[in-house]
């Protein structure tokens, strides 16, 4: 019936993995470029923390309700660190020694903790929404 | 070593179920070892390529693009598990009466097992990607203490790859009959919260703003941050705070699914005929 003659099916399973992630990327970039009309940037407030010795810092941040925020988060360490937030419900990897960008919806008053998932004994924070 | 055990056995675990279930829901189809270990090895390989751009990444489209990239692997292993799903009910009966028979498989078309096998890269690319990640951390931080996390790490993948053995086995030893219908059932799910995982990261990248409200909150019953919230997660797409719109993804991903497999289930009398075309399929 079927006959994995070896090289040919590896040649064009690898040739098909390479298409389809050739499309895959064009149709993130069609939806970027259909959705990013819907995202504005208009009064978005503007919140940075650094990333050092597996340490945020500020690790408490105070932010105002009802507003939507922009996190960029400098990752000083020379290695990769995963900012996330349960309560927020984000994951993001932050390669070493490089920025990020988080963009949260306007929140509700109160306390939402953060931490850093490779480090979770050093890398914890919360922002206070107020 | 604690620390390099549970990300390691989280992600492991997290690809390991996605297997397990996949692997399970294509049983007796001829060559789908070879496609599900292509799929590792290339996911592997993806993993790495995917953490040595991982700035690149991050800071494309605006800062957005690790969502877009996240969003856009999700889609495709969607539509992947979709095609497999669709490809194996038609195939069910065919299937059970060959599996009955000892040791007999059925030959799938090679479109078919190349979703089984990119389905299953794209999941260990995903997850992949955070370890190689965590471990060039690992490397580049002190001697001392590289030896304890990297046999954390080791230890992580064979729990992770245990679990998910458990789920395969257990799977594997439902009776025949149940075995297509509920493994279908679950790759189903899977792909659909899949789906709502991808509008998450969408909304996230503030690229989706519609009905991105939070629907509910079962976090106090189930925190999807918990080891049985993210099985869940995985395995059927929990998700403790759900917005309209990935409840929206969710829902029409697992109606179209079942609409296909509905569809183009095989009738009883043409059996004969699907053999003829999963031959023309190659």
């Amino acid at each position: 019936m079927i006959h994995f003659s070896g090289v040919p099916f590896l040649v064009r399973f690898s040739s098909r993995l390479l298409v389809a992630f050739c499309a895959a990327l064009s149709v993130g970039f069609l939806a970027f470029l259909s959705l990013s009309a819907f995202a504005h940037a208009s009064d978005e407030e503007v919140v940075e923390i650094s990333i050092k010795d597996h340490k945020f810092l500020p690790d408490e941040i105070k932010l105002p309700a009802a507003k939507p925020v922009k996190i960029t988060v400098k990752n000083l360490d020379p290695s990769a660190e995963e900012f996330e937030s349960s309560d927020l419900g984000f994951e993001k990897i932050i390669a070493g020694n490089s920025n990020a960008i988080i963009r949260l919806k306007p929140l509700d008053p109160g306390t939402y903790i953060f931490f850093g998932e490779y480090h979770m004994d050093s890398a914890l924070g919360h922002i206070i929404v107020e | 070593m604690l620390a390099a055990l549970v990300i390691v056995f989280r992600e492991v675990l997290e690809a390991g179920l996605i297997i397990g279930v996949v692997l399970a829901a294509s049983r007796g189809v001829h060559g789908r070892g070879m496609a599900v270990g292509l799929g590792v090895i290339a996911g592997m390989v993806g993993a790495m390529v995917v953490a040595a751009f991982a700035a690149e990444i991050s800071n494309a489209f605006d800062g957005r693009g690790q969502e877009i990239f996240a969003a856009s692997i999700m889609g495709l292993a969607v539509i992947m598990l979709t095609w497999h799903v669709v490809w194996m009910s038609e195939h069910a009966r065919e299937m059970t009466q060959q599996l009955k028979k000892l040791g007999g498989e059925v030959a799938a078309g090679s479109q078919s097992l190349f979703a089984l096998g990119l389905a299953v890269g794209l999941a260990v690319m995903r997850e992949g990607s955070e370890i190689v990640l965590f471990m060039m951390g690992i490397l580049m931080q002190g001697q001392d203490t590289v030896a304890s996390l990297l046999g954390g790490s080791l230890l992580g993948l064979v729990a992770g790859g245990i679990v998910a053995g458990v789920l395969y086995l257990s799977l594997a030893a439902l009776p025949l009959k149940k075995l297509f219908s509920v493994s279908g059932f679950l790759v189903t799910l899977l792909a659909a919260g899949l789906a709502a995982s991808a509008v998450h990261q969408l909304s996230n990248a503030g690229l989706l703003n519609v009905l991105d409200h939070q629907l509910w909150d079962t976090s106090w019953l189930l925190s999807e941050s918990s080891w049985l919230g993210r099985v869940f997660h995985v395995l059927i797409g929990y998700m403790d705070r759900p917005t309209g719109m990935e409840m929206i993804a969710y829902v029409a991903t697992a109606c179209v699914i079942f609409g296909l497999v509905w569809s183009k289930r095989e009738p009883v009398k043409a059996a004969a005929s699907a053999t003829t075309t999963s031959v023309r399929q190659r």
